[in-house]
């Protein structure tokens, strides 16, 4: 190692044609930044595209009628979807109201009674597996279950196939959000002689509780806007349901339906009902991260 | 507080209630894991008369004439491939770099901050809607470079004409987009992952940013990002409605990516709501073969996730 | 410790190369803030050439702060910035013509944590010359090895030079760190705490590396621990809430130092 530092050095003394490698260098790296940058800005385009498009096409139907009268028969103008945003609403309120319980009540299982369990490790895989599932298997399932066995197209059915949707997402979200909670304060609770489900019931939940709407409200999110799985359970309707055991309206559906007529007023609604949806969504989306913010 | 003071420590005479709290946590677990054996029994059952009768000619042929009892799904299983391969294609360089775009600081932390807004509405937006957009946006544009595209590079099987608006390549086109923020997230937990020493190491080296990124950072992050490219590939396969929107629906066998094909996802929507007989097994034949492929796919983007967690958790 | 058998093993702290430049590198009125909360105040101070120069000081003095100021680590961090100069051989390194990749090339930095790549230990030591450019096998061989034997790892590692360098134990990481940092063929060294995640046994052979190098290169250290600094530095400065308190030979400071302060910390008062 007689001569490590007797090298010129590029800083110290430069050479011209180190010199111009290190430029050469400098400049590949603006412009792979530059690359870079393009690339991952052009992804904006499709947004702008699309919100712009909802905008312009969807705002002008937009009114009261929309939300109170029946669609229009094909052909015809004016009406609304009153019954497609109620079927839309029904749909994935009692889809959650059978996904909830049981998600929020296996993580509970699964994070606090036994995390290491082999029942809580199928729990984990299962739920991961069923994130997996592409959402027109869900509807496959109803179909089978609720469809083939009542012989009717359904509220339930369209349910049914979005409580299958939503159960993994609240349950995987649902499991971080009580991961989150300190075990400090689990301890604590021990501590002063509380059982089991005095702490879960009056700390770990109330602590998560935040996180766990979050987890609520992006299932509730990604279920309004599912189509796949209503296609073929709930079908659709041109009418108000009377009850919820027959073909029912959902916004997704009367997108799909009308999207593909030749007429006008029908695309026209398509867009309109397509702007409501969107504001829907991004509303329970920005309601689950303003929730999740706060408690942070 | 009015515990009777006598005894501090409950000893005989005590015993703790069953805890009924726990055992209906249990049972929803129960019931959560069999959910999947459920979904996968009923539709096999539902599948069974297909699949005695057609067997594994069912997956090798390609002929689909409900009104004459065949039934193939060949072209079907090519097109939810070969869709999904495409889409992966052009979501991969996109998904990447924007990842780190949102890894690294080029721009202001607020510019990033809106980056990342949009792509998280991107994933927000339901399929229908992509669909609709689909129709009014992309057919017509894939329609204008198909035409140019056959004119001019005809002679490629994979742009032979006649070009037609719903095209594999504009379902590959949507779905790329569609796919494009699964991508982007776990990339990008993938490179937020890999330790700022090794980053540090890099720059005191006189490495610039992009040498740093090619040499040390993407290598590192490499198994992560082949996780993000598989579960997209997954998500890409089981999407429905806008791929059914935008793709044709054909079951015929074609080389073009101009020409009209179909998935086993948008088959299913497209027939069940009429579907009798024999045909309804069909389908469910069909859709078991969907969960097959997806849950492969997903459960090896699982296998290498996890295996990419266990190893940087071992670069320190 | 055998290095290699043209270096002769004789230098120890205390016998100075006295051929070198008294301020080879010279920090003027140097001012440096994260935001608007300041970081270092008014330093001035000359670190001599191929000599130790250690810099210690309780946690949050500064001393880390202005070690990465050298090859502009700091850079990396949003938000930050300086007044006042640092002149390396007359030159200011924040200098416009200066591109920042050759001032780092020419100054290696060891870091708190050893952090070899995930590649092979051969890999790890040519990573500075595969990116400017250099791809002759001969050349690479000849600078791993002329690294390895420099940073006294190449006996230990030789038959390996393929296999991952993540397999090494911390000590021979963070010698590999150091090969790395050489392989540039630096004039300037910095290292960050370098012994602070080591066993007693690894830092000691980091230990007679530091005084080994020091016959090439000049040499900054960040060291919590005061009897390494007074082992293997030929100068102190010590830092108190972000200012130079006192700056001498390590001797002085460590036997008869001007500053209360500084007694109170190296007597073990505070910090």
């Amino acid at each position: 190692m007689d001569s490590i530092a007797s090298h010129s050095l590029d800083f110290f003394d430069g050479e011209s044609s180190e010199n111009t490698k290190i430029v050469a260098r400098s400049l590949t790296n603006r412009l792979l930044s530059g690359i870079c940058i393009t690339l991952s800005l052009l992804t904006m385009v499709p947004l702008i595209s699309i919100i712009f498009l909802l905008l312009k096409k969807g705002l002008p139907l937009l009114g009261t009628a929309i939300f109170t009268e029946l669609p229009p028969a094909a052909g015809m103008s004016g009406g609304g979807f009153g019954n497609a945003i109620l079927g839309t609403l029904a749909m994935v309120g009692i889809g959650l109201a059978i996904s909830a319980p049981a998600g929020i009540l296996s993580a509970i299982y699964i994070n606090e009674y036994s995390p290491t369990s082999r029942l809580s490790q199928a729990v984990r895989l299962v739920a991961k597996l069923l994130t997996g599932i592409p959402s027109i298997i869900c509807g496959v399932f109803a179909f089978t279950v609720v469809v083939m066995t009542t012989g009717t197209f359904s509220a339930y059915a369209g349910s049914m196939a979005l409580a299958v949707l939503m159960l993994p997402t609240i349950l995987l979200t649902c499991e971080q959000a009580l991961l989150g909670v300190q075990s400090a304060y689990r301890e604590a609770a021990y501590g002063l002689g509380a059982t089991r489900f005095q702490t879960i019931a009056r700390v770990v939940l109330p602590d998560a509780f935040p996180a766990i709407m979050t987890g609520v409200m992006l299932a509730v999110a990604r279920a309004a806007g599912e189509t796949a799985p209503l296609i073929f359970t709930a079908l659709f309707s041109q009418f108000w349901a009377k009850s919820l055991n027959e073909p029912t309206a959902s916004l997704s559906v009367l997108i799909y339906n009308f999207s593909t007529v030749p007429f006008p007023h029908q695309i026209a609604m398509a867009w309109t009902a397509s702007l409501v949806l969107v504001a829907f969504v991004t509303l329970a989306n920005i309601a689950a991260q303003t929730i999740f913010s706060r408690k942070n | 507080m009015s515990a009777p003071e006598k005894d501090i420590i409950s000893q005989s005479g005590y015993r703790p209630a069953p805890d009924f709290f726990k055992i209906l946590c249990q049972t929803a677990s129960i019931l959560t894991v069999l959910m999947l054996g459920w979904i996968i029994y009923e539709i096999i059952e539902s599948a069974w008369p297909a699949i005695q009768k057609f067997g594994l000619d069912f997956i090798t042929t390609s002929a689909w004439v409900p009104n004459r009892e065949r039934f193939g799904v060949l072209p079907f299983i090519v097109g939810t491939v070969a869709s999904s391969l495409l889409a992966i294609m052009l979501a991969f360089p996109l998904g990447v770099s924007i990842a780190i775009f949102l890894s690294e600081n080029f721009l202001s932390p607020s510019i990033r901050q809106t980056m990342r807004f949009v792509v998280e509405m991107l994933a927000a937006i339901p399929s229908v809607v992509y669909g609709l957009w689909g129709i009014f946006v992309i057919i017509p544009i894939v329609k204008a470079f198909g035409d140019w595209a056959v004119n001019s590079l005809g002679g490629f099987p994979l742009f032979s004409g006649p070009a037609y608006g719903n095209s594999l390549l504009t379902a590959s086109v949507v779905l790329a987009i569609m796919i494009l923020p699964t991508i982007t997230a776990i990339s990008r937990n993938a490179l937020a992952s890999v330790p700022k020493t090794l980053r540090e190491g890099a720059y005191a080296l006189g490495a610039t940013r992009w040498e740093a990124i090619f040499s040390v950072i993407l290598p590192t992050a490499a198994p992560g990002i082949v996780a993000a490219t598989i579960l997209g590939l997954g998500r890409a396969m089981g999407e429905t409605m806008a791929v059914a929107m935008l793709i044709g629906n054909s079951s015929r066998l074609s080389w073009s990516v101009l020409s009209p094909s179909g998935t086993l996802a948008g088959l299913l929507a497209n027939q069940f709501g009429e579907a009798q007989g024999l045909q309804v097994n069909s389908l469910m034949y069909a859709a078991l073969i969907l969960i097959a492929i997806t849950l492969l796919v997903n459960l090896l983007g699982e296998a290498v996730l996890r295996h990419t967690q266990k190893k940087t958790a071992g670069i320190r | 410790m055998q290095i290699s058998n043209e270096a002769p093993a004789k230098n120890t702290a205390e016998d100075r190369n006295p051929i070198g430049r008294p301020d080879f590198i010279s920090v003027k009125d140097f001012n440096f803030f994260y935001g608007k909360k300041q970081a270092l105040h008014e330093i001035n101070m000359d670190i001599p050439e191929r000599q130790v120069t250690a810099l210690i000081g309780p946690s949050g003095c500064g001393k880390s702060t202005l070690l990465r100021n050298f090859n502009r680590m700091n850079e990396l961090i949003d938000g930050v910035h300086h007044t006042g100069d640092i002149r390396i051989l007359g030159k200011s390194i924040f200098d416009k013509g200066v591109e920042v990749i050759s001032l780092r090339r020419s100054i290696g930095m060891v870091f708190q944590k050893s952090n070899p790549f995930p590649k092979s230990i051969y890999e790890n030591v040519v990573f500075a010359l595969r990116i400017s450019g250099i791809s002759k096998k001969s050349d690479l061989d000849e600078c791993v090895e002329r690294s390895l034997r420099g940073a006294a790892l190449w006996n230990e590692v030789k038959d390996r030079l393929h296999e991952s360098a993540l397999g090494l134990s911390g000590g021979q990481m963070q010698r590999l760190c150091i090969a790395r940092a050489i392989a540039n063929r630096p004039k300037v060294l910095l290292m960050d705490e370098p012994c602070s995640a080591l066993d007693p046994i690894a830092t000691v052979k980091v230990e007679e590396l530091i005084r080994e190098l020091k016959q090439q290169f000049t040499i900054v250290i960040v060291t919590h621990n005061m009897q390494q600094a007074t082992r293997c530095s030929d100068n102190t400065a010590f830092f108190y809430l972000g200012k130079l308190v006192e700056y001498a030979d390590t001797q002085k400071i460590f036997s008869n130092p001007s500053e209360k302060q500084t007694e109170d910390y190296i007597t073990g008062r505070f910090g």
